[in-house]
C-alpha cells in the first residue's frame, strides 16, 4: 500500500528474529548511505529505539574504520550493531576485528529458553515497538517483535510484525502479525475493521457491515482458521 | 500579526481537482474584502491556474521562476488585483517544472513579503512530491482541502501524516463540494465521517454550488457573488483565519443537519 518509491533506495530495513536487518545498497556512496540511514533513524527514533541491528553490505568491501564509524553512528542513537553480513572478506575481517557477528542464522536460540532450565521468576519479556500516535495513510511499521499502537491505524497505513499487534484505537489499515510464520500471534483492536488482516499465512478482510457498534476484538488462528471474536478477559 | 508580519497559509490536498486553486483564489479575495493585505502565490509550476481563476491571466509579465532566477525583482512579478489594490498574485511559470523551485526559494520569497502583508496564501500543486514540499516549506498554517469522498479523504490523511513528519501538522480541514441531500440519503460522507478518520479541526464546510465553475471561468471568484452559498462559506473561512469565531452555516434550509455539525464542533477532538 505504502508508496515505497518515496523511500530513499540507499537501504532497506526489515525485521528479523534477532532484531532489524538493514540491507545497504551495494552501489551507492558509503557516506551517502550512512547519512541517509542516520537521518532515517533520527526521524523514526521510536521505531528504532534500542534495536539490535544486523547490517547486510552485500559484496561491498568495508574497511574497519568505516565499519567502526557506522557502529559509533548507531550507538550514538542508542542502537547496537550486532552483526555484519557480507560476501567480502575485507568486510568480514573488519567485522571480526570489531567483535561483531558475521552470520545470524541459528547462531542464537530463539525466544524460548532451553527446556528443563531452572524456573526463573523474572520474565525477560519480548521486544516490541510502542507507537503513541495515529498511523496515517502511507505509514509503514516493520518490527521484529510486537507492535503496540496507542492511536488509530488509518486506511492506507500498514503494520508488519513478527509478533503480536495491539491497537488501542481503531484498526482500519493493513496489519500482518506473525509475519515470520508464527501462527500463535494475535491482533487486538478496540475497533476491528481492518482493510486486510493477516496472521502468519492466513488472510482475511472485514465484512462490509457499516453501522455496527465498535467493540474490542481479538483475531487469532485456531484449527487452521482465522477467528475474530469479541474480547473478554 | 506577530513580529514576523504576514501569516503564510498553504492550501494543499494530495488529490487533484478537489478545489485547492478555487479555495486559494476565494480566500485571497475574501481576506482582501476584510481589508487585509494579501499575496497569493501559485506554486503549481508548469500547471499554472490561479491567474485564470482570479482573472489576471493577461497581465502576467514575470513569474515565480523569474524571481528565483533573478530575471526580475519581487515587485515586478506581483500582479495587482483589478478590484482590490492590496491583493497581489505571484503567478507560476508555465514553461518550467517543479524542480525550478526549491523549498528554500519559497521560504526566501515569503520572508521578503512578510513585513508588508497580513496574509500570504500559497496554492500547492496536487501530489506529495517536490511541488508539495515547496508549497509547504514556508507555511505557518496548512489548510487541507478535501471532498466528501473516500479517495480524497485517503489522500488528505496521507498529507496530514507528511505534514506531521515535516513538523507543519496537523493542519486544518476545508471540506469542499458538500451536498446535503446526498449526505441525507447516505450516499456521501458527512463531516462526521470525514473527521472520524482525519481527526483534525475543520475551518470550513463549503457546499456544492453551481455558480463556482462559471465564476472560475470568468475570473471572478464566487466570493464576490453575494448570493452564492459557496461564496459565503469562503468568506466565513477568511473570517476564521483572522481569528473570528464564526458559526458554521446550515448546509440547507432544513436545519436538522446543522445540529449534527454543531455537535461535531463541540465534541470534536483533534489529536
Amino acid at each position: 500500500m505504502g508508496d515505497r518509491r518515496m523511500l530513499e533506495q540507499t537501504f532497506a530495513i526489515k525485521g528479523i528474529k534477532e532484531g532489524l536487518l538493514i540491507a545497504l545498497s551495494p552501489t551507492e556512496e558509503w557516506q551517502q548511505i550512512t547519512a541517509a540511514l542516520a537521518a532515517r533513524i533520527d526521524q523514526q527514533s521510536s521505531f528504532f529505539a534500542g534495536a539490535r541491528i544486523t547490517v547486510d553490505v552485500g559484496e561491498r568491501p568495508v574497511p574497519k574504520y568505516e565499519l567502526s564509524s557506522l557502529k559509533a553512528l548507531l550507538e550514538r542513537r542508542g542502537l547496537t550493531l550486532w552483526a555484519v553480513l557480507s560476501d567480502s572478506d575485507t568486510t568480514i575481517d573488519a567485522a571480526q576485528a570489531l567483535d561483531l557477528k558475521t552470520s545470524t542464522a541459528n547462531t542464537i536460540p530463539g525466544r524460548e529458553g532451553a527446556d528443563g532450565s531452572e524456573f526463573n521468576p523474572e520474565e525477560d519479556g519480548t521486544p516490541g515497538v510502542m507507537i503513541r500516535r495515529t498511523l496515517r495513510s502511507g505509514r509503514t511499521v516493520h518490527s521484529a517483535g510486537h507492535v503496540v499502537v496507542y492511536g488509530d491505524v488509518n486506511p492506507g497505513a500498514e503494520i508488519i510484525a513478527a509478533g503480536d499487534i495491539i491497537i488501542w484505537g481503531k484498526l482500519r489499515g493493513n496489519v500482518h502479525a506473525g509475519a515470520d510464520g508464527d501462527e500463535s500471534a494475535v491482533v487486538c483492536a478496540l475497533d476491528m475493521t481492518p482493510n486486510q488482516l493477516r496472521i502468519a499465512g492466513y488472510i482475511t478482510t472485514s465484512p462490509p457491515d457499516k453501522r455496527r457498534k465498535p467493540r474490542p476484538e481479538v483475531a487469532s488462528i485456531r484449527n487452521n482458521q482465522m477467528i475474530v471474536e469479541t474480547w473478554q478477559n | 500579526m506577530g513580529a514576523r508580519g504576514a501569516k503564510v497559509v498553504t492550501v494543499t490536498s494530495g488529490k487533484g481537482g478537489v478545489g485547492k486553486t478555487t479555495t486559494t483564489a476565494n480566500l485571497g479575495i475574501a481576506l482582501a474584502q476584510l481589508g487585509k493585505k494579501v499575496v497569493v502565490i501559485d506554486a503549481d509550476v508548469g500547471l499554472r491556474n490561479l491567474d485564470i481563476v482570479m482573472g489576471l491571466e493577461n497581465r502576467i509579465v514575470y513569474d515565480l521562476v523569474d524571481i528565483i532566477e533573478g530575471r526580475c525583482n519581487l515587485r515586478q512579478a506581483m500582479i495587482k488585483h483589478k478590484q482590490f489594490p492590496d491583493l497581489f498574485l505571484i503567478p507560476a511559470a508555465q514553461t518550467r517544472d517543479k524542480t525550478a523551485v526549491s523549498p528554500a526559494d519559497m521560504i526566501q520569497i515569503t520572508d521578503k513579503l512578510r513585513p508588508e502583508f497580513d496574509f500570504i496564501i500559497v496554492d500547492s500543486p496536487a501530489g506529495i512530491e517536490r511541488g508539495f514540499r515547496n508549497a509547504v516549506a514556508p507555511a505557518d498554517e496548512v489548510l487541507i482541502v478535501t471532498n466528501p469522498e473516500v479517495s480524497a479523504v485517503r489522500d488528505a490523511d496521507r498529507i496530514i501524516g507528511l505534514l506531521e513528519a515535516y513538523q507543519k501538522g496537523p493542519g486544518k480541514l476545508i471540506l469542499n463540494r458538500v451536498k446535503a441531500d446526498m449526505i441525507r440519503k447516505g450516499e456521501m460522507l458527512s463531516a462526521d465521517d470525514v473527521t472520524d478518520i482525519l481527526a483534525i479541526k475543520i475551518v470550513g464546510i463549503v457546499p456544492e454550488d453551481e455558480q463556482v465553475i462559471p465564476a472560475s471561468n470568468s475570473g471572478i471568484p464566487v466570493t464576490l457573488n453575494e448570493n452564492s452559498r459557496a461564496g459565503l462559506a469562503f468568506r466565513n473561512i477568511a473570517r476564521r483565519l483572522c481569528g473570528e469565531d464564526v458559526p458554521f452555516m446550515p448546509l440547507n434550509e432544513g436545519g436538522g443537519f446543522f445540529q449534527k455539525i454543531a455537535r461535531l464542533f463541540t465534541g470534536g477532538q483533534s489529536e
